[in-house]
């Protein structure tokens, strides 16, 4: 029994994948060490534990922001012989968590081609609306100069764009709710915690202010190390609002259409487009800030197999930014109609392609940090033998 | 990892430097930081490429440094003098007592002076309950303060080689020249700074004072802490601190790699069962102490059982009384059957559990105090926490000796300035870290107190070393 056996492993034997079985071995690494339990909530939330089954790796890795300093602070990390990599690894369980967790269990497969699925996806819309607008449009109004109130409704009923976008919209709420409904049940919570205000309220300012992506404090690392190099936080700050901005825009125009009778387009100064512009810029820098933080991460933490979905979610962003603001500034050229189709074809593929995409990923972190909103709180009274057992000098 | 391997990027050849600093860990960092804040051209040459650089500070956690009052990482305040008592107390007064005050009172200053080089402490949390008022965390541990240091090091335009093994020392009458690299390469500089650590990966060294039992040690930290700088210096007429034998040593996992297992290979189980060596015979008191002030005489307790293995036994109640650790403990559902898993003489196991079992007198089990579970009429007692094996399952962890660093070392005066054999000090020899060590600790060890001697004495090394270089 010397310096033989040295390759190391997981608390349990069973797993659903080898992404898991890995997590578990790192997760067994990671316990016995805990150096980094200042970076961020994930180390706190698991040396809460002895043994990882599938639901409590689940847990982590969408605990999990991946802003890298554990890979770089890491003594084991490749080429060390124990090879620890958290955000490669967890990474690759979060990935394959949000097809584990899919509504419906048919469309999992979905994610595992996802960027030519959404592609695709957005492909067929922006088409099917083009040519939907051109099939039930005289080509004088499509092509022609609209402007004033109602310009848009012109080229599609009102009615017609609230019910089909209505139900895209509710076809993912349900499908995004019953897939997080699945994670919350399978990592093992209860509806007590879900509905605690507190919690709630704890996960919501941790999501707002992305507190786990800065690396304890020091950072994050998106490559060579250096936190300076990372400027992940605010590329995703400004995705996260301005695809907020946008949604307000939304809300805002909805209720002036039917509480005040006012039909899009608005003013430039009024708030829908004040809003909605915002909005679009956000999303529009972030996105493209996020795609060249991608593409510079060190390769060593890349998860290869989810990048086709990463990128296909930027890019949607992006896309709806960039034919929004295009209509916007083009909207009382002969331009308009195309481009309002083009659009709406955007948003719709967004709204249908949201329960299968990299946009599930805001709200299992979420659900996960509330979870870690109770975990942190039974943490700061400990038991004497919890605290005994956490007691390790250097 | 671009980026790391370029910090300091590639220096111009060059042929003289004011201050060589041999060495890639926290003394070494400190120094060459120091030197160069003072004004000097420094070259740092790690033998070790720039993933494994920074020997065992890789490894560490934490510093131990006295302060006046609690602070914002550190729960009460840590006094020279109970800092001293501490050490006297671990080394059983085997200290040089103006050196160690010196270093003590220059700790002081530690907790802002490596936080001003980019190193970020961490409040007391969780995992670090018996240090929280005595040892400052690293955030994320000691390599993220090696790269915080490095970057600090390279901003301020100190010269980094990898991979750059000194293979001789040019002195000349406690002078250093220059230093030569395998490579040929030739260094000229003004001062020398050595912080290469101690001598514990050289197996061969290790067994010219432990025998072939230095064959089954394991070495917690670096495999490039050979020696080969402190050789050269003795060698060359430096004057040698330190008993050879002495080092800090842990028992650790036996499944643990050679070298680099680290923190995590660590077991904090001792105290809950019994140790027995190959012939499944008990042979020191388990429950003498609180662990954290008896975890560091367990290496030399197993290094002096044959084979240098032991085997920690003990049952399903104790089985999460302590921290996790990497490898699972072997288990059985009774004791005949765990020794032979573990390919000990069950018979032997069984005699010797159940002598154990039937001296246990009753009491109330609390492992935070010394409690009053013990053992009556045994040789050797189980002082405290002595619960009898007898729930099943049962269980073991293999124990080795695990070598985290040696203390012979070269012996430096208050500037960090080297002793010469014949007790002059060397005119630009200067020593900091594991390499020097011994001077501070005769014997034993105290949490955290490591990175203490690498960075206090680093910090005046390349200090003293950057004003005599410019005079």
């Amino acid at each position: 029994m010397l310096a033989t056996e040295t390759k190391t492993s997981g608390t349990t034997a069973h797993h659903a994948s080898p992404a898991l079985a890995e997590a578990d071995r790192l997760m067994t690494v990671c316990n016995s060490c805990r150096y980094c339990e200042g970076l961020c909530a994930v180390f706190p939330a698991m040396e809460t534990r002895r043994s990882f089954a599938d639901g409590d790796l689940n847990y982590l890795a969408n605990l999990c922001h991946g802003c890298g300093a554990c890979f770089y602070d890491c003594q084991f990390s490749p080429p060390h012989a124990f090879d620890v990599n958290v955000p490669r690894v967890l990474a690759q369980v979060r990935n394959e968590s949000y097809a584990h967790y899919a509504w419906p269990r048919a469309l999992a497969p979905l994610f595992a081609r996802n960027g030519t699925a959404v592609a695709l996806v957005a492909a067929g819309s922006v088409a099917a609306f083009l040519f939907g607008f051109m099939a039930f449009n005289d080509p004088a109004v499509m092509f022609g100069r609209q402007i004033g109130e109602g310009a848009f409704y012109r080229l599609m009923p009102h009615t017609t764009m609230a019910l089909l976008f209505g139900a895209a919209f509710l076809y993912a709420l349900i499908a995004l709710g019953l897939g997080l409904l699945a994670f919350w049940r399978d990592i093992g919570e209860t509806r007590r915690t879900l509905h605690d205000a507190g919690y709630n309220w704890q996960a919501t300012q941790d999501a707002l202010r992305l507190r786990y992506l800065d690396g304890g404090g020091a950072g994050c690392m998106n490559r060579d190390g250096d936190p300076a190099k990372d400027r992940r936080r605010l590329y995703h700050h400004l995705t996260f609002y301005g695809f907020m901005l946008c949604f307000a825009s939304t809300s805002v125009a909805t209720l002036y259409h039917y509480l005040f009778g006012r039909e899009a387009p608005y003013p430039w100064w009024d708030l829908p487009v004040v809003l909605g512009t915002l909005g679009g810029i956000g999303i529009v820098v972030g996105p493209l800030g996020l795609l060249r933080a991608k593409a510079e991460r060190d390769p060593a933490m890349r998860a290869p197999e989810g990048r086709g979905m990463e990128t296909a979610f930027t890019l949607m962003l992006l896309a709806l930014g960039v034919t929004g603001l295009a209509l916007l500034v083009l909207r009382a050229t002969p331009l308009m109609g195309t481009l309002l189709a083009v659009h709406l074809g955007a948003v719709f593929g967004f709204f249908v392609t949201m329960p299968y995409g990299k946009f599930v990923h805001g709200l299992y972190r979420y659900l996960a940090l509330v979870r870690f909103a109770r975990e942190r709180k039974a943490l700061h009274g400990p038991s004497p033998s919890a605290k005994r057992a956490l007691a390790k000098p250097a | 990892m671009a980026a790391i391997r370029s910090e300091g990027s590639r220096p111009e050849p060059r042929s003289r430097v004011d201050v060589l600093v041999i060495g890639g860990g926290n003394a070494a960092l400190c120094a060459a930081i120091s030197a160069r804040r003072e004004g000097a051209s420094v070259l740092v040459l790690e033998s070790a490429d720039a993933f494994w650089r920074g020997g065992n500070t890789r490894h560490t956690r934490n510093m131990r440094c006295a302060h006046d009052s609690a602070t914002e990482i550190l729960t009460g305040p840590y006094t020279e003098e109970e800092f001293f008592e501490d050490l006297l107390r671990v080394t059983g007064g085997r200290t040089d007592e103006d050196l160690a005050r010196h270093m003590i009172r220059e700790s002081k200053a530690m907790l802002t002076w490596i936080a001003e080089q980019g190193v970020r402490w961490q409040p007391s949390l969780g995992g670090t309950l018996s240090l929280g008022r005595t040892n400052s965390f690293f955030l994320g541990g000691g390599r993220a303060m090696l790269n915080a240091l490095y970057a600090t090091a390279g901003r301020l335009g100190v010269e980094v080689r990898y991979e750059a093994e000194v293979t001789d020392l040019a002195i000349e009458d406690g002078h250093f020249l220059a230093a030569t690299l395998r490579s040929g390469e030739r260094i000229e500089a003004g001062t020398l700074v050595a912080a290469a650590g101690g001598f514990e990966s050289n197996i061969d060294w290790l067994k010219r004072y432990w025998g072939e039992a230095a064959d089954n040690f394991l070495i917690r930290g670096t495999r490039n802490n050979t020696g080969a700088i402190l050789r050269l210096l003795l060698d060359k007429g430096v004057q040698k601190v330190g008993d050879p034998t002495q080092c800090h040593a842990v028992a650790i996992d036996a499944r643990a790699p050679k070298y680099d297992g680290g923190i995590i290979t660590r077991l904090d189980c001792v105290v809950f069962g019994i140790v027995v060596n190959k012939h499944a015979e008990r042979f020191y008191d388990e429950g003498e102490d609180i662990w954290p002030k008896r975890y560091a005489i367990w290496g030399r307790l197993v290094a002096a059982q044959p084979d240098q293995i032991a085997y920690v036994v003990f049952d399903a109640r104790s089985l999460e009384l302590f921290m996790p650790s990497l490898y699972p403990p072997i288990r059985a559902e009774t004791i005949p059957a765990l020794a032979e898993a573990l390919g000990l003489d069950p018979e032997a196991l069984d005699r010797t559990v159940a002598a154990f079992n039937a001296a246990v007198r009753p009491g109330t089990f609390d492992d935070t105090i010394l409690d009053d579970c013990r053992t009556e009429g045994l040789t050797p007692p189980k002082s405290h926490w002595a619960r009898r094996i007898e729930t099943g399952p049962f269980y073991a962890y293999p124990v080795r000796p695990g070598i985290t660093f040696t203390y012979l070392g070269t012996r430096v005066n208050r500037d960090a300035r080297m002793i010469m054999a014949d007790g002059r000090p060397s005119a630009n020899m200067f020593a900091a870290g594991e390499i020097m060590a011994g001077n501070v600790l005769g014997q034993g060890y105290a949490a955290g107190i490591g990175m203490t001697i690498g960075a206090v004495f680093g910090r005046i090394a390349g200090r003293e070393a950057a004003r005599h270089a410019r005079n």
